[in-house]
């Protein structure tokens, strides 16, 4: 009997790896990223936004796609960060960029822990409530402190030093986008390592069905505590890049329309596998690119029509491409499991 | 400035607040829809307001029930046609469609009435304040007390003792076993939904005085909108307007004795009621 159990958690645990591995079209899609630094040398301005975009929408991703928790206030964090390493570098408390962008995340990490207990409490509504809550205390603290922050005017004064000492940021921003993509890529191999890790399987069960998880022995609440502390240093580290790479930045982080932007850029990329955000970060600057080319003034009035009509289309259609490549990889494990036991089924 | 004044504004506050965000309290209740756009609704009422008083020099009084009728057509209209489709979808999907309304909602009315604030011109026996027992008070916030009161009297008195009343509480409590005792709750939710739409038009109308009225309205709203139903609760309706009244005081409150924090005063509360009762104040069943 235990022989059968063992045997049967050894195969799990296989599939499970099996699962993890790295697909073709991962490596394709890291190799074109690193590519655009040579093949779009007149575009690093963008693509530096594209970079810290996709690493704030990663971060939800983390809450939304895997937890299944709403936010409506994930601004807080990007906001938070950015203002942390905005006064870090301007009073030149850490004057190393990197150091600094570490320490901008463990604020925004520390704020995370701090009011997960906030929002772990009640219902989704309360949870938006609590989110959004959050967002516009902040923003208000930051506009109440104008000393420190700068108020309506924005931070300004920010000088920051050369990267690790010796990479001075350029005009052209190439130094900007490198040190952005890099941080991406570190910072997206530990969200994969995360999701794939027991944790990261214990929070698609939670969103998947909270009671059923804690039936089966999961700490929902502590998981779902994790996650968020983890998000809001993800968030953190995307809203110091912001800062870092812009050497500027105002009370605009904080606003409502930043975390209902993230919404939709987690939205067109798909939630739930980590390359949606990146993916929609490029989606959506394109997009916004070319909306506020033709009418600058009223481009949210077509971000909003196409978050209603990405909903009244179904969301779930859209993303069904990334399904299929599942579906493949979960069909060849069947299939090998048959070819092992020797062709039976 | 008095400890009565502050309480007399207080309630005013409250009770507008309260005709505001009704609608939702019902709606979120009654199909576990999360409708985010309802400021949207409200700014509705309060423009077509502004557009009928001032450029068409309809009375203020004779404008009140044309703002309840516009935003109760528009969230018919609303209703049948789009939010008929999200019911049953998850609270993602109608967080994005309906914060996508409020965007679309912000930038069209910016487009056609300006981004900056409008006014109402209110008439000349609204203005002003009258003594009560040496209490000076405005006249128009003693309007918004008198008229939100026969309105919740109305609401509460609808839900308890009409037939309709009846059905709602029933699909409220129940949504599957009203449906299978006959009630039709598509057509009751539609009409309460117009209801509630109407109900924050006239609120966005009456309120357009003193909570200020410009495109960004649904969102400078949300978070109250969203504080009371959260607070009260959507099991009942002496809920909301509990909590209605005490944001209200709260706020006035707050910004009247620190002036220098009183915008926190809201989140203050909001914060303190999470920890203390964290299904609401005044919920009877843990969730829904």
């Amino acid at each position: 009997m235990s022989e059968l159990v063992n045997e049967s958690v050894k195969e799990i645990r296989r599939d499970l790896t099996y699962l993890a591995h790295w697909r073709t079209w991962e490596y394709v899609f890291w190799i074109v990223a690193f590519a655009s630094i040579f093949v779009l040398p007149g575009h690093y301005l963008i693509l530096t936004e594209i970079a810290w975009l996709a690493l704030f929408a990663l971060s939800l991703d983390l809450l939304l796609g895997y937890a299944g928790v709403i936010s409506l206030g994930h601004a807080a964090y990007f906001g938070f960060g950015a203002y942390a390493a905005g006064l870090l570098a301007k009073h030149g408390i850490i004057a190393e960029p990197v150091l600094a962008l570490l320490a901008a995340g463990f604020a925004a990490m520390l704020l995370g822990f701090a009011t997960s207990f906030l929002v772990m409490r009640g219902s989704d509504l309360t949870r938006l409530m609590v989110t959004l809550g959050i967002s516009l205390v902040l923003r208000e603290l930051a506009n109440r402190y104008s000393n420190i922050t700068g108020g309506f005017d924005g931070l300004q004064g920010v000088i920051i030093n050369p990267l690790l000492g010796r990479f001075e940021f350029d005009i052209y921003g190439k130094v900007s986008y490198i040190y952005c993509l890099v941080v991406l890529f570190v910072m997206f191999l530990i969200a994969r390592r995360i999701v794939h890790s027991p944790f990261g399987l214990s929070l698609r069960a939670i969103r998947n069905n909270p009671l059923r998880a804690s039936a089966v022995g999961i700490p929902v609440n502590l998981r779902l505590i994790a996650i968020y502390t983890i998000a809001a240093f993800y968030a953190g580290v995307a809203g110091a890049l912001s800062t870092q790479t812009t050497a500027f930045t105002s009370l605009d982080v904080f606003s409502f329309d930043r975390s209902a932007d993230l919404l939709l850029v987690l939205i067109i990329g798909g939630t739930g596998y980590l390359y949606g955000g990146i993916i929609g970060a490029v989606l959506f600057k394109v997009l916004q690119d070319v909306i506020s080319s033709f009418t600058p003034q009223y481009w949210q009035f077509w971000i909003g029509l196409i978050l209603v009509l990405i909903v009244l289309a179904g969301r779930e259609r859209m993303s069904r491409w990334f399904d299929m490549t599942r579906r493949t990889a979960l069909v060849t494990l069947g299939l090998q499991r048959i070819l092992q036991r020797g062709g039976k089924l | 400035m008095t400890i009565l004044t502050v309480l007399f504004d207080g309630i005013a506050a409250g009770m507008l607040l309260f005709v505001l965000a009704s609608g939702l309290a019902v709606t979120l209740g009654l199909m576990n829809f999360v409708n985010l756009a309802h400021g949207a609704f409200a700014m509705a009422g309060g423009y077509i307001c502004v557009v009928v008083v001032n450029r068409w020099g309809m009375p203020f009084l004779a404008a009140l029930p044309v703002a309840f009728l516009f935003s109760a057509m528009i969230g018919a209209l609303m209703e049948r046609t789009l939010y008929c489709h999200l019911y049953g979808r998850s609270h993602l999907d109608q967080v994005l469609f309906t914060v996508g309304l409020v965007f679309m909602s912000i930038t069209g009315v910016d487009y056609v009435m300006g981004s900056s604030q409008v006014f109402i011109d209110i008439p000349k026996y609204l203005q002003g304040q009258i003594e009560v027992f040496g209490l000076g008070m405005s006249r128009y916030r003693l309007l918004i007390i008198l008229l939100c009161s026969l309105i919740t009297v109305a609401v509460q008195l609808i839900l308890t003792k009409t037939r309709f009343g009846s059905r709602l509480r029933a699909s409220v409590d129940d949504t599957r076993v009203a449906s299978g005792l006959g009630i039709n709750v598509n057509t009751v939710f539609a009409l309460t939904f117009a209801f509630g739409s109407g109900l924050a038009g006239l609120g966005g109308a009456l309120g357009a005085e003193i909570l200020g009225l410009d495109p960004t309205f649904p969102l400078k709203f949300l978070i109250y909108i969203m504080i009371v139903v959260t607070v009260g609760g959507t099991s009942s309706i002496t809920g909301p307007f509990l909590a209605s009244l005490l944001l209200g005081i709260g706020d006035v409150a707050g910004k009247y004795y620190v002036p220098k924090f009183g915008a926190f005063a809201i989140y203050a509360m909001m914060i303190v009621i999470l920890i203390w009762r964290p299904h609401g104040l005044f919920s009877r069943a843990v969730s829904k």
